[in-house]
C-alpha cells in the first residue's frame, strides 16, 4: 500500500538541501496551509453539490441542471454570486465581535479538518492526544455562534444563538463519550494508531455491540453539532427566519454556510476514523487473498469513501425528519443519550477487560 | 332571512337568555349602517346541536356616540367580531376588554363602512411613517356613557420590560401577512397580540359600489384557496334571493369543484405544517399532488389558483371532455398516495412528539371561538355545513364527518388527511353521472335583487363561509358581508398559543391553517 510518508520525507529532504533550515520549515508550513485550505474548499464545493443532488433525488426533483453539464457549475455561480454581495453593517451591531465571529467558526473547523488522517502519512497534525485536540479545537466553534448571535442585535439572532448554545454544549458530551468508548478499545489516542490498528478489522466489527451503540449515539450527536435537521433549531428557518446568521450578508452568511457543510465532513471523517477504520482497508481474517487485493485499493479512497458514505447518511436523515423541539432536544440528550453513553462505556470497558472483542 | 329587533335595554339579557336555550354558536355577527335608523349590528346565533338559527339585530339611533353592550363575555369570538364592527362602524362596545381597531390604523381618521364616511384624501392621507407601538400596547375598556376619548386606560398587553419579538408581517410561517406580537419568556411564549389588516383591501365596502356579477370577481380573493367555494356561496346566495333555480348539472359540477378544491387546500395544509416543522421532503410530497388538481383546475377554468368559474345561474364554462376520466385517474392515484403521507411524515415519531398535545383545543372553546372547519371538528364539533345545512348535490351524496376528540395539531392534521379520502368519495360518487343539461341558465343583463336580508352558507376549505346580502331593491347590494373563516381560527390561536414554545407558535399556526386574506378581506 502506498505510504504518503515516503513523498512528504522527500520533499522534506529537499527543501532541507536547498534552504537554510528556518526557511524550509517555513515553506513547509506555507504548503501545508496552502494544501489544506485549498482541500477544505474542494470538499466544501463538492458537498455542496452533492447536498443538492441528494436532497433532489429524495425529492422526487432533479436538483441544479442548467449551470454547466449536469448543473456541475452551479456551486460556483452561488460562490461568485455570495462573493460580490455588499455586505451590510448592521446598526447597534457590535462591529468586532460580529466581523470575527464567522472567522472563528471557520478556524474551529479548519483546525479539526487537519487532523484528519486521509490516508497513510497524510495527516497534517498527528500526535499523542489526537482525540482530545480535535473534540477542543470542534468545540470552540460554538462561540463564533454565540458570538455571531451576541452580537447582531437582533432577537431571532439571540434566541438562536442560545438555542445553539444549550444544543451543542450537551451534545459535545454524547460525542465525548462515544469517542472515549472508542478510545477504550483502541488503547491509544493518537489518530494515527487508532488507525493502524484497524488494518487488522474495523472497530465497529471488533467492538461489536457496544461499538455499535456508539456509532448509532455518535451519528446522532454529530447531526446535532452540526445543526442540521432534525437539530436545525438555532437557525430554524420557519421559526427565526436564520437564527444567528440572520443578519449576515455576503461572504460572512458564505463562511457559516461552508463551515456547517465542513463541519459535516469533519464529523463524517472522524466517525469513519474511529469506526469504520479510516484509511485502513476491509480487513477478514483468514481470507489472504482477498485482503491483498483489498491493500491495492488506495487508503484515501477508502477514507473518502468511508466518510462519504456517513455524509450521504446524514442527508439521508436531514431531508427526511421533522425538526425536533428545544425541550425535546435536551431530553434527548441529558435523559437518554448520555445515560446510555455512559453505560455503554462501562460495557466497552468490560469486554475490553475480559478480553470479549474480535 | 327575518331579522328580531331587540331593544338596546333588554339586549344583554335576552342575549344570555338565547345563551341559556344552547344558542352556544355565534355564526356570523355583522355591523349594519340603517342611515336615519342609526348603526346597530346583526347577530346569527346557532345551537350547535340542533342546528336551529336565529337572526337578531340591535340598534341605536345616536351617530354621535353609538354604543351597544358588550356579548364578548358569552361568545369568545364577538371579542374580534366586536372589534371589527368598532372598526368599521365606530359602534363603541360597553364592557368590552380591548376596544382596539382590528384592521386600520389607529391614526385612521372616521369608520369606512359608515354611508356618511368621507373618502377623501385630505383626511386620510397616505401615511408613509410607522404607525407607533406606543398606541397599540395600550388597552381599552370602555364604560357605559362615556366616551372613547375618556376611556380608561386598564392595562397593558405588552410592556416595554418585556422581552417582545415579532412573528410576521414578513415572516416565514405566518402563511401571509399578519403580525404576532409576542412576550416571551426563554423560549416559552407569555403573552400573544394578534395584529392583522396587513391585507386589508377593503372589498366589503367595495362591493357596495357594485352590481352583483362585479361582486363575484373578490370572492376568489379572499381565501384562495377556497376560491370556488366561495364564489360558490356568493352565487347561491344571490340566486336563492332572485328564485332562479340552476340546473342540476350544474349542480353536480360545482360540487365536484369544490371538493377538488378541498382536496387542494388539505394538501397544501399538510405540505405547509411539514415544512414549518422542517420536513421539507414531505413538502414536496404533497405539492407534487396538489399540481394534478391544479393542472385539472386549469383545464376546466383556465385559471390555477384563481379560477373565477361560478357566475350567476351557472358555471363560466362546461366541463371538457377528458375531464371525468382525468378526475378518476387522479383519484385513484391520491389513494395511494396519502400512504406515503403517513409513513414519511404523520407517523413519524419526531412529529408526533410534537404535535400530540400541542395546542389543544376544547370543544367548548371550539364552539365558542366558532372555530369551524376541521379545526372544530379535531375538537370533536360536528360543525360540516355540508351535513347541518345541505346544498348543491351534499344531501344526496353519500360520506362521513370526519370527527376527532382531541383538539390538539395532531387531530387537526389528521381531520384534513381523512378528508381528502371523503372529498374523492363524493367526487367518485358524482363524477360518472354528470346530467345532461345547461350549464348555466340564462339571466338579464341586469340584476336587481328584492329588497329584503339574504344569508348563504357552505363549506369552505378550513370552516363555514357565509355571505350576508342586505338589499334595498337596487342593483347594488346596500350591505354585503363574508363570514371569514380564518378569523375564529386566530381568535382561538391567540388563546391556545399561550404559554408554548415558540416552535409550537409555528406548529399551531400551521395546524389551524388561516388564510391571511380571508381574515383581513
Amino acid at each position: 500500500m502506498l505510504d504518503f510518508t515516503t513523498i512528504t520525507t522527500a520533499i522534506d529532504r529537499f527543501l532541507h538541501s536547498a534552504l537554510p533550515d528556518w526557511a524550509a520549515t517555513l515553506t513547509e508550513c506555507a504548503l501545508v496551509a496552502v494544501c489544506v485550505i485549498a482541500a477544505y474548499l474542494v470538499f466544501a464545493i463538492v458537498m455542496i453539490f452533492m447536498e443538492r443532488k441528494v436532497c433532489a433525488a429524495f425529492q422526487c426533483r432533479l436538483g441544479p441542471t442548467r449551470v454547466g453539464f449536469w448543473g456541475v457549475l452551479q456551486v460556483f455561480a452561488d460562490v461568485f454570486k455570495m462573493l460580490i454581495k455588499e455586505i451590510i453593517e448592521i446598526k447597534d451591531s457590535d462591529r468586532i465581535l460580529y466581523n470575527l465571529a464567522p472567522f472563528l467558526v471557520i478556524m474551529s473547523s479548519l483546525i479539526t479538518f487537519s487532523c484528519l488522517p486521509f490516508a497513510e502519512g497524510l495527516q497534517v497534525l498527528d500526535f499523542n492526544i489526537g482525540v482530545f485536540f480535535i473534540m477542543a479545537a470542534s468545540s470552540f466553534g460554538i462561540l463564533g455562534i454565540l458570538l455571531a448571535g451576541w452580537s447582531s442585535s437582533n432577537k431571532f439572532s439571540m434566541i438562536g444563538a442560545m438555542r445553539s448554545g444549550g444544543q451543542m454544549i450537551s451534545y459535545e458530551l454524547s460525542m465525548g463519550l462515544c469517542i472515549l468508548t472508542l478510545v477504550v478499545l483502541s488503547g491509544t489516542m493518537q489518530i494515527s494508531e487508532i488507525v493502524e490498528t484497524q488494518t487488522r478489522g474495523w472497530f465497529i466489527i471488533r467492538g461489536h455491540i457496544p461499538a455499535i451503540i456508539a456509532f448509532i449515539i455518535y451519528i446522532i450527536a454529530g447531526n446535532a453539532e452540526t445543526n442540521r435537521a432534525p437539530f436545525d433549531l438555532p437557525e430554524a428557518e420557519s421559526e427565526l427566519t436564520a437564527g444567528f446568521h440572520t443578519e449576515y450578508s455576503g461572504m460572512g452568511f458564505g463562511l457559516f454556510y461552508v463551515a456547517e457543510f465542513m463541519n459535516m465532513f469533519i464529523i463524517s471523517g472522524i466517525a469513519s476514523t474511529l469506526f469504520l477504520g479510516g484509511w485502513a482497508p476491509l480487513y477478514i481474517p483468514g481470507l489472504e487473498g482477498f485482503n491483498e487485493a483489498m491493500c491495492w485499493i488506495p487508503g484515501i479512497v477508502w477514507f473518502l469513501g468511508k466518510t462519504f458514505f456517513v455524509i450521504w447518511l446524514m442527508m439521508w436523515i436531514r431531508w427526511t425528519f421533522p425538526r425536533m423541539r428545544i425541550d425535546q432536544v435536551l431530553v434527548l440528550e441529558w435523559k437518554y443519550l448520555v445515560p446510555i453513553g455512559l453505560l455503554n462505556l462501562l460495557i466497552m470497558t468490560i469486554c475490553v477487560v475480559m478480553g470479549w472483542t474480535f | 332571512m327575518e331579522i328580531t329587533f331587540i331593544d338596546i335595554k333588554e339586549f344583554r339579557q335576552t342575549m344570555l337568555q338565547h345563551r341559556e336555550n344552547g344558542m352556544d354558536f355565534m355564526r356570523e355577527m355583522i355591523g349594519m349602517d340603517w342611515n336615519k335608523e342609526g348603526l346597530g349590528a346583526i347577530y346569527i346565533l346557532e345551537n350547535s346541536s340542533t342546528h336551529e338559527c336565529v337572526e337578531l339585530a340591535v340598534r341605536t339611533a345616536n351617530r354621535e356616540k353609538p354604543q351597544i353592550p358588550t356579548v364578548s363575555d358569552i361568545w369568545h369570538i364577538a371579542e374580534l367580531y366586536e372589534r371589527e364592527v368598532y372598526d368599521f362602524y365606530g359602534i363603541e362596545f360597553t364592557g368590552h376588554p380591548d376596544m382596539r381597531r382590528l384592521y386600520l390604523r389607529n391614526d385612521w381618521v372616521g369608520h369606512p363602512l359608515r354611508k356618511d364616511y368621507d373618502p377623501s384624501e385630505a383626511i386620510n392621507p397616505i401615511r408613509l411613517e410607522s404607525e407607533t407601538d406606543e398606541e397599540a400596547h395600550r388597552v381599552y375598556e370602555i364604560e357605559e356613557d362615556k366616551h372613547l376619548a375618556e376611556m380608561v386606560e386598564k392595562l397593558k398587553i405588552l410592556h416595554y420590560d418585556q422581552y417582545v419579538i415579532n412573528i410576521g408581517p414578513q415572516h416565514p410561517a405566518t402563511h401571509g401577512v399578519l403580525r404576532f406580537r409576542l412576550s416571551l419568556e426563554g423560549e416559552e411564549v407569555r403573552k400573544v397580540d394578534i395584529r392583522c389588516g396587513y391585507i386589508h383591501r377593503g372589498i366589503e365596502k367595495l362591493c357596495e359600489s357594485k352590481t352583483y356579477p362585479q361582486t363575484l370577481a373578490f370572492t376568489d380573493r379572499l381565501d384562495y384557496l377556497s376560491a370556488h367555494q366561495n364564489r360558490h356561496a356568493l352565487c347561491m346566495c344571490i340566486e336563492n334571493a332572485m328564485g332562479l333555480e340552476v340546473t342540476e348539472r350544474v349542480q353536480y359540477i360545482r360540487t365536484i369543484m369544490d371538493e377538488l378544491q378541498r382536496i387542494d387546500s388539505h394538501l397544501l395544509m399538510f405540505s405547509c405544517l411539514a415544512m414549518d416543522m422542517g420536513a421539507i421532503t414531505s413538502f414536496i410530497y404533497g405539492f407534487r399532488e396538489r399540481e394534478k388538481v391544479l393542472d385539472i383546475m386549469e383545464e376546466v377554468t383556465g385559471g390555477r389558483l384563481i379560477q373565477n368559474y361560478n357566475i350567476i345561474g351557472g358555471v363560466q364554462a362546461d366541463i371538457t371532455p377528458g375531464f371525468a376520466s382525468k378526475v378518476k385517474a387522479y383519484c385513484a392515484d391520491q389513494k395511494k398516495r396519502l400512504k406515503e403521507y403517513y409513513d414519511i411524515f404523520v407517523n413519524n415519531v419526531i412529529f408526533r412528539n410534537r404535535s400530540i398535545g400541542v395546542g389543544v383545543l376544547s370543544l367548548k372553546d371550539a364552539i365558542s371561538f366558532g372555530a369551524t372547519g376541521g379545526t372544530g371538528r379535531a375538537s370533536g364539533w360536528a360543525c360540516d355545513v355540508r351535513k347541518r345545512h345541505p346544498y348543491a348535490m351534499y344531501g344526496k351524496v353519500d360520506f362521513k364527518e370526519i370527527l376527532h376528540t382531541g383538539g390538539d395539531s395532531y387531530c387537526r392534521l389528521l381531520v384534513r388527511l381523512e378528508e381528502i379520502v371523503e372529498s374523492i368519495g363524493i367526487i367518485e360518487q358524482l363524477i360518472d353521472n354528470i346530467p345532461e343539461g345547461e350549464y348555466k341558465t340564462k339571466t338579464k343583463p341586469i340584476i336587481k335583487l328584492p329588497e329584503g336580508r339574504f344569508f348563504a352558507a357552505v363549506e369552505g376549505s378550513r370552516g363555514e363561509f357565509g355571505v350576508f346580502i342586505e338589499s334595498h331593491g337596487d342593483k347594488t347590494p346596500y350591505r354585503m358581508k363574508f363570514r371569514p373563516m380564518g378569523l375564529p381560527l386566530i381568535a382561538a390561536a391567540q388563546k391556545i398559543m399561550k404559554g408554548c414554545k415558540i416552535a409550537d407558535l409555528i406548529t399551531i399556526g400551521a395546524s389551524l391553517d388561516y388564510v391571511i386574506p380571508d381574515i383581513d378581506r
